[in-house]
């Protein structure tokens, strides 16, 4: 496909066919040779066809192929015109990211860090069919979805300051618990509380080099060597459910015909059928605001009990990239209202926005992009520039290169346990075999993701942190 | 098979069913060894689909159903059989195996069936493809 290199960092496939707008791709040389060898590209052409599309539609530096958008899209519909599809949320709805600090440095916890793990992987229920430790209601979990985190709050899982700082204040307030069918509630109710499996992970994390120290010591990040702890999971089970119900719903609804690729089903977003997925959607988001919040609070648990003490440990942020949501941009030199889809991206909010918290409406929001198993992840913040460039979206992660089967046949859980111990990381998980497939080779350079969203100027860095501890579901 | 982010498998077989039933396998074998699960307990499974591919999301989406909101883990699929109407299919089945247990290994994760790259080829042999997004 033709890719016209528009200014450095930044490609853009030109309106043609039945392009609405056009696309741009933000990407280095090395990352692009990437998304050319699979389906990205003409998943992100297949986007900028859809109704309602506006501006341009967005490939972030970490993007691979999806099924229908491709992970690492945003785009924006028109509030009127313009289309909502689950699809371009993705199936884990609100798959994100929260960070903790700590005021413990790496040689405070050095000696105790198998134990931290041990005990945090005793705490939080993690690996395919492990069910959590609350045995919830119907009406509970409903509640759980209509309020999000405050529900776990309230039920002293953490304080209202982390709600704070939670994307969406830990709750959206246009969730339904109503429009989430009875199979999404089954599969909700014995998986509140935890991790799940794959690519999701906790980390104890140190802080390795600090980049910009003025949003950094925002953030609550001052020194080398201090631990951090980072949560990624999303609204497991219930979420994915919620995707597959309204995916087959608009499908008997609109049929599949005319969708180059049946995962790009949607609904006018005006719609009755537009309005419940939203709903539900939001449902979905709010679960796992609350999921991430009870993960926090049994790591501050466990850090108190071990450490002898969890003061400090102060959420930084809690992240979505996967979600749907409406927020006013400047399109056409106007202030309009749109309805953003991120899929596999962050929101990247710079200065002065209203949506963030006002601890950060000076340097703008902290934008978390974990790496593979055992590599950096990096701290970022928001800009100003990213509002014109991305809708104010950049990276979630290092994004795949390798199925997990090649992974799986290429490496072994034990070894990279070995090679990772003797880099000083402790890592455990519920099976080898998982260990195996998320091997760090499996993955592009996160290092490169965030430099080009450095360049562009998406997400500035702020900090690189490493692990110390790992425990993967 | 390779794909970059996913899994995405191919399963055959001498009839519809069978090739379902395989597929079922396939989708299993990306998170716990089924041969080591005890046939316990049985589940009937009822799915609707307008077409085929349908069918098949809605059948494979069934093992997830069971995983998450009964830790069951399937062993085997008896008596499959697939009936069409006029305009839709009906799939009935058993799905046999057992309660997830402390000890036992599963690994990985699979969040969902996709549409993606699904393909269903009737061609005397049965081939089905799925992508799943893991």
């Amino acid at each position: 496909m033709e890719l016209k290199k528009i200014r450095p960092y930044t490609y853009e496939i030109p309106q043609h066919g039945g392009m609405r707008v056009p696309t741009i791709i933000y990407s280095s040389q090395n990352l692009l040779e990437g998304v050319r060898r699979d389906q990205t590209l003409n998943q992100a052409r297949n986007v900028a066809c859809l109704p309602g599309i506006q501006r341009t539609a967005y490939v972030m530096p970490d993007a691979h192929q999806g099924y229908g958008f491709p992970i690492g899209g945003v785009a924006a519909f028109d509030c009127e015109e313009g289309i909502i599809s689950p699809g371009g949320v993705g199936y884990d709805i609100n798959c994100g990211v929260r960070l903790l600090k700590t005021d413990y440095l790496v040689e405070d916890v050095k000696e105790r860090r198998r134990q931290l793990l041990a005990a945090i992987f005793r705490e939080v229920p993690a690996g395919v069919g492990k069910g959590g430790v609350l045995r919830l209601s119907k009406r509970v979990l409903q509640d759980v979805c209509l309020r999000g985190a405050e529900w776990a709050v309230e039920n002293a899982f953490g304080t209202k300051i982390d709600l704070e700082r939670t994307e969406e204040y830990g709750r959206m307030a246009s969730a339904d618990p109503a429009c989430l069918s009875q199979r999404a509630i089954e599969r909700g109710i014995p998986q509140l509380g935890t991790l799940g499996a794959g690519n999701h992970f906790l980390e104890i994390q140190k802080v390795e080099e600090i980049y910009d120290t003025r949003a950094a010591g925002v953030f609550g990040i001052h020194s080398k060597n201090q631990i951090l702890v980072m949560i990624h999971c999303g609204s497991r089970g219930l979420g994915h459910q919620v995707a597959s119900d309204y995916i087959r719903t608009m499908e008997n609804k609109q049929g599949t015909g005319g969708l180059p690729d049946r995962e790009l089903v949607n609904a006018p977003i005006r719609s009755g059928l537009g309005q419940e997925y939203y709903k539900a959607m939001s449902a979905a988001v709010n679960f796992a605001f609350a999921n991430r919040q009870m993960i926090a609070h049994w790591v501050r648990e466990v850090f108190a009990k071990i450490m002898g003490s969890a003061e400090g440990m102060d959420q930084v942020y809690d992240v979505c990239h996967n979600v749907a949501k409406f927020e006013n941009h400047i399109i056409d030199g106007q202030e309009k209202k749109v309805c953003i889809h991120r899929k596999g991206a962050t929101r990247s909010f710079g200065p002065g926005r209203k949506e963030i918290p006002e601890v950060y409406r000076e340097v703008g929001q902290p934008v978390i992009i974990p790496g593979s198993m055992g590599t950096a992840s990096y701290i970022l913040v928001g800009t100003e520039a990213a509002e014109q460039l991305s809708f104010g979206s950049t990276a979630h992660g290092a994004g795949r290169v390798m199925s997990r089967h090649e992974a799986r046949r290429r490496f072994r859980g034990e070894q990279i346990k070995q090679e990772l111990a003797g880099k000083g990381v402790e890592l455990q998980s519920t099976s080898w075999k998982g260990i195996a497939e998320e091997a760090s080779q499996a993955y592009k350079d996160v290092d490169e993701v965030v430099r080009v969203s450095h360049e562009v100027g998406i997400g500035k860095l702020v900090a690189r942190v490493v692990p110390v501890a790992v425990m993967k579901g | 098979m390779a794909h970059p982010a996913d899994a995405k498998f191919q399963a055959y077989g001498s009839s519809l069913e069978e090739a379902f039933q395989n597929a079922a396998y396939a989708l299993v074998s990306l998170m716990w060894d089924r041969k080591k699960i005890r046939p316990k307990i049985v589940h009937p499974v009822v799915v609707e689909g307008r077409d085929l591919s349908q069918l098949l999301v809605g059948f494979l989406e069934e093992v997830l159903y069971l995983l998450d909101s009964r830790s069951f883990l399937l062993h085997a699929v008896d008596d499959l059989s697939i009936v069409s109407g006029s305009d839709r299919y009906e799939l009935r089945g058993l799905f046999c195996g057992d309660r997830f247990e402390a000890g036992q290994e599963t690994f990985g994760d699979v969040k969902a069936i996709t549409y993606h790259e699904m393909m269903i080829e009737q061609d005397g042999r049965v081939m089905v493809q799925v992508v799943v997004d893991v």
